[in-house]
């Protein structure tokens, strides 16, 4: 089965890079899924979970991402995921995750209780 | 003990008090290159990955954008300069600030007005002294920089180039660091971030070229290809940024090695002729000595045999 290369890279690290068969993120015009053979695409990513479906060498599996904003861009078989912050729902510290998300509700921090949301979907997406 | 060997002595200790602190310093500034240096290569991927975005969409898309397209008669030019918040490291700061007044110089004689911006305790200082103005500047972060900070710079160079320059905006971005070469070399370059120049966009000159080198795909841009490229541009200053600063703290580094490295070197050196000095001072107060005693001895053998008589 065809596979495509996926780099999800952070700004200051490479979070994850592996082959994949299909991945699903969220644009600022909506879901798209991206698939072995596509369209040469270039999008601005939405906050929220991506998730990237394994194969091959990676072996089957999948893939959850956390992104905070960022872009999405794929030619030539090799997607790449840019984001300022990214991380693998397993990274994602929940019960750190809630505590954020609560103290972001009471001091009314509209960019920290959206990071703190973005993380806790991407686990929820996970299980 | 002698007077001139006491001070020798008070001297040699003084020196080795010295050596040791610089001794210290270039050992902790040589484990903070390789962190400084393993961040610049993490930082990489993000860098090249965003530059060949950059380019596919500048390239690729018949956009007229403000932040890629040349202004006719540029009136005003930004400078970020990238100093370090402390000195003992040498000819670093000093040389970083040259190449950003050779910059200045360059552009106003082309006719620019000169924005300066500085980071760095050092820059903004030698600004002050002179009484030159400052646009903004940034201190408290240059030995370790993270990407919060770059995203604190970018965001009032972005602003100034997105307004008009009727309005006191900007039509060009330059940045002035230390580029970190190896070890032994470092260089204060200049480069010119907006308006785009693919050719030159030098962070990673490979991957640049090789992305323009490559034909480029026809690209579905989601949204639009205006809305991708107003996202993109700031996305690239920071990097860009952020690049530039994580070079900087590891060429800062390097330079303190090295600088306190020649010290303890120096110290060595002083300790040694110092040394000899206090040994040639030693030899002589015992020769005095002995010559005394001799002399005593004699003196006094001469009354005695006198009185014999």
């Amino acid at each position: 089965m065809a596979e495509l290369h996926v780099e999800l890279v952070a700004a200051d690290r490479r979070v994850w890079s592996g082959e994949a068969r299909l991945v699903v993120a969220r644009t600022s015009s909506g879901e798209i899924g991206v698939m072995p053979g596509h369209q040469p695409l270039l999008g601005v990513l939405e906050s929220g979970p991506v998730t990237i479906r394994t194969t091959g060498e990676s072996g089957d599996g999948t893939v959850i991402a956390a992104v905070h904003g960022g872009f999405i861009s794929f030619a030539d078989n090799k997607l790449s995921l840019l984001a300022e912050i990214a991380e693998l729902s397993y990274e994602i510290d929940v019960e750190r995750a809630e505590r954020a998300l609560e103290k972001a509700k009471s001091d009314l921090d509209a960019a920290a209780e959206r990071r703190a949301d973005v993380r806790l979907r991407a686990v929820a997406v996970a299980r | 003990m002698g007077a001139q060997l006491r001070v020798y002595k008070r001297r040699i200790k003084s020196v080795k008090a010295t050596k040791k602190i610089t001794k210290a310093m270039e050992m902790i500034a040589a484990s903070r290159i390789v962190k400084a240096q393993r961040q610049v290569a993490a930082s990489t991927p993000y860098a090249e990955e965003l530059t060949a975005a950059v380019t596919a969409v500048a390239g690729g898309a018949e956009v007229k954008h403000p932040l890629t397209t040349e202004v006719e008669a540029p009136q005003r030019a930004a400078v970020l300069l990238v100093t370090s918040d402390r000195g003992l490291a040498g000819g670093y700061s000093s040389n970083a600030i040259k190449a950003a007044e050779q910059l200045t110089q360059r552009l106003s004689s082309e006719g620019k007005d000169v924005v300066t911006y500085v980071v760095g305790r050092k820059g903004v200082a030698y600004y002050n002294f002179r009484e030159k103005t400052v646009a903004d500047s940034w201190t408290g972060f240059t030995d370790s920089p993270v990407y919060a900070d770059a995203k604190r710079i970018a965001a009032p160079l972005i602003e100034a180039i997105g307004r008009d320059t009727a309005d006191g905006g900007v039509d060009e971005l330059h940045i002035v660091f230390t580029e970190f070469v190896s070890m032994m070399t470092q260089e204060p370059v200049d480069r010119r971030m907006l308006p785009l120049t693919l050719e030159s966009s030098d962070a990673e000159p490979e991957a640049g070229k090789k992305a323009a080198e490559r034909v480029q795909p026809l690209y579905d841009f989601e949204p639009s290809a205006e809305e991708v490229l107003d996202a993109l541009l700031p996305r690239y200053v920071e990097s860009r940024v952020y690049n530039a600063l994580l070079q900087a703290a590891a060429s800062e580094h390097a330079a303190r090695r090295r600088a306190m490295k020649s010290a303890t070197d120096n110290a060595e050196e002083l300790i040694k002729s110092l040394t000899r000095l206090a040994n040639a001072a030693r030899q002589a107060d015992i020769t005095q000595e002995i010559s005394e005693i001799v002399g005593g001895a004699s003196a006094l053998a001469d009354a005695s045999a006198g009185s014999d008589r």
